[in-house]
């Protein structure tokens, strides 16, 4: 004779399925709708103030992001200063400043920056095609050192940038900004046009693309410093430019004059950024360790009250559980519809406590007046949250439950 | 196993005994043997506290015997776990209780459609088991109906629909008529008289004679023993 059940395991269609299980889970619920409504905001009320939390601090450090200008934290400039009563500049700068201060902490890169006055009308790609016509716009002429390009963090069109070996020699060679090429009628640099300032040609080596800092530098003809030393007439350099690390500028403003000259230090107009702000830091800070904190709390607050109002409902619906029992239901499967209850409760206050949280970024930003970000993400993290919260809170309902001892229940009345 | 007749018995009880531990010792069911055939309508009747709600929580597998054996459908229920204890219940037996245990926020129809939630009954035809046994006890025209705008007698014929849907091999019922005054109670009876007529095998728990005078099988119960009369 068989020692086992008769009844093989029943096919899908005929058995008690995950999804009856929810269909019974969402009845339960929709059974007592005030207790529904109870639980779901306890839960809400949690993952809407970590939802506003967060959401808020990616929406402030977003914020910080757009304010932050990366090229007024690094980019400074020293120049000769002019004697306020005048106009004299009696100390200029020498000739290696670049070189002098790129040995600086926290300098990245140091190069000089010219303006030399030339006339214009002279100024002429080769070859000419009507003498008559001036140019357009006129080029200015810069000239600089070759790290310049680095300092202003530029990038060539086409072409290269000076090297040293073109400094140190003061070779006639040109680099055209992108304006001054287009005004020069020059594209390429391949098959090395030339340029003439006055009646000397230089020929073209690059084309420079974009720069960050120096923008005169687009609708110039630059030159190295030591060519217009030697054939336009410069007789020191106008302004050294640097580019520092974040938050070096302090520093290097402090060492940067003597390293130009160490008799006379204070003589220069240092203009560089001031101490690295702080402020995004400490508003990510601030923002999670209190609101997190609250969130926390009103979230173990909803898990709580899940559990105790479940617990309440699992005596009352002792009868119901006595029945379910009667009919075929295993332990098991009144256990998970309690907690599958729960989790729904979870998932109803997570949602809503996301939709709530985020109506609260956007209401803040717009206070604000910041661009209001929300990552998604941070909404199925929520939904995901509340189902777990509900679900942990269903727990120790649900073992109860199980526990329930159907002939003693299905005794008691109605 | 047969039973003396030939034909396998649905029920069949050898020298079940049942005890609960306490500070006094409670014999509840002292060697109990019995054999309910398919097509059977059994009484047990017996003075209150005699042991008639614990041999059918026995019968209906929600409580073990201390000793013995239960064979349910020709199944030896003993070594079976929980689980498959729960699917044979959900198979075979279909219970009728005093308090009628509906769901108050179901209608007639739902609450019937529940008795198969966990049966293994091809869900295509549960919509046309429930329309089908609602007609049997009479109570078509109350299906869209919530429990609580019905009477006794017309909750426990929903009850009993619900029992029956799946078609389960014996309907258990204790003390079906409890609540139910003498008129009601006839009417739930005379149900039970025609199902059994239509082969259902039955098996009524009540402190009642004149419930048990329906049933062709007599059984009394008195502190713990069963006899046939
Ligand atoms: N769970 C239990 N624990 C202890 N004693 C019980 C339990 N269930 C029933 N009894 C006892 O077993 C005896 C039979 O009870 P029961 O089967 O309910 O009788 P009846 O249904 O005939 O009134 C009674 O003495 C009762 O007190
Ligand atoms: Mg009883």
């Amino acid at each position: 004779m068989t020692a086992g059940p008769k009844r093989a395991r029943p096919s899908r269609r005929e058995r008690f399925t995950g999804g009856d299980l929810l269909g019974e889970a969402v009845r339960g619920l929709a059974g007592r709708p005030g207790r529904l409504v109870l639980t779901a905001l306890a839960v809400m009320l949690g993952i809407g103030s970590l939802v506003v939390t967060i959401g808020f601090a990616q929406t402030g450090s977003r914020q910080v992001e757009a304010t932050f200008d990366s090229v007024a934290a690094t980019q400074g400039m020293i120049s000769e200063r002019a004697d306020p009563l005048t106009g004299d500049k009696p100390l200029p700068l020498p000739w290696d400043a670049a070189e002098r201060v790129a040995r600086l902490n926290g300098v990245v890169a140091a190069g000089t920056l010219s303006e030399i006055e030339v006339d214009t009308k002279r100024i002429s790609a080769a070859p000419v095609f009507d003498p008559e016509a001036p140019p357009v716009a006129a080029p200015a002429v810069m000239a600089v050192t070759p790290d310049t390009l680095a300092t202003v963090e530029g990038v060539m069109a086409e072409g290269v940038f000076f090297s040293g070996f073109h400094e140190a020699t003061a070779q006639r060679v040109a680099v055209l900004g992108r304006d001054a090429a287009a005004t020069l009628g020059v594209v390429r640099v391949s098959d090395q046009p030339s340029v003439f300032i006055g009646d000397v040609s230089y020929t073209v080596i690059g084309i420079i693309g974009s720069v960050k800092a120096g923008h005169g530098l687009l609708g110039a003809v630059v030159v190295p410093q030591s060519t217009a030393r030697r054939l336009l007439g410069l007789a020191a350099p106008d302004e050294l430019r640097l580019r520092l690390e974040v938050g070096a500028g302090p520093m290097v403003a402090a060492q940067a004059g003597p390293a130009l000259n160490p008799n006379s230090p204070n003589d220069y107009d240092i203009a560089l950024p001031g101490p690295a702000s702080d402020f995004r830091k400490s508003l990510t800070r601030d923002v999670n360790s209190l609101f997190v904190v609250l969130g926390l709390v009103a979230l173990a607050i909803g898990a709580l009250s899940i559990a105790v109002v479940t617990s309440l409902s699992v005596m009352e619906r002792r009868g119901e559980i006595g029945l379910r029992r009667a009919l075929g239901a295993t332990q098991r499967s009144v256990a998970a519809q309690f907690v599958a209850e729960t989790s729904i409760v979870g998932l109803l206050g997570g949602l809503i406590g996301a939709a709530a949280g985020v109506l609260g970024v956007v209401g803040i930003s717009a206070a604000r007046e910041w661009t209001p970000v929300v990552d998604l993400r941070l909404v199925a993290a929520a939904a995901l949250v509340g189902v777990v919260t509900g679900a942990v809170a269903g727990l120790a309902p649900a073992v109860r439950a199980a526990r329930v001892e159907p002939a003693t229940a299905l005794q008691e009345g109605t | 196993m047969t039973g003396v007749d030939g034909i396998e018995p649905v029920i069949a009880l050898e020298g079940v005994s049942r005890t609960f531990a306490g500070a006094v010792k409670v014999f509840a069911l002292r060697d109990v043997s019995m054999r309910v055939a398919p097509g059977d309508y059994v009484s047990i009747t017996g003075p209150s506290g005699s042991g008639k709600s614990t041999l059918l929580n026995v019968l209906g597998l929600l409580d073990r015997p201390t000793i013995g054996i239960y064979r349910l459908a020709g199944v030896d229920t003993g070594p079976l776990g929980d689980t498959a204890r729960a699917r044979l219940r959900a198979a075979e037996l279909g219970f009728v209780f005093q308090g009628f245990h509906l769901m108050a926020k179901r209608t007639v129809f739902e609450n019937v459609l529940l008795g198969m939630a966990y049966a293994p009954v091809p869900k295509a035809e549960r919509q046309e088991r429930v329309a089908a046994v609602l007609e049997q006890v009479s109570m078509t025209h109350r299906a869209a109906f919530f429990p609580a705008t019905l009477s006794g007698g017309e909750r426990q014929r929903v009850a009993v629909a619900r029992a029956l849907a799946k078609g389960p091999a014996v309907l258990l019922a204790d003390e079906p008529t409890g609540n139910l005054d003498a008129q009601t109670s006839g009417e739930v009876l005379d149900l039970f008289g025609e199902l059994n007529a239509a082969g259902q095998t039955v098996l009524v728990v009540t402190h009642d004679p004149l419930i048990a005078g329906r049933a062709a099988r007599r059984m009394a119960m008195t502190d713990g023993r069963l006899e046939e009369r």
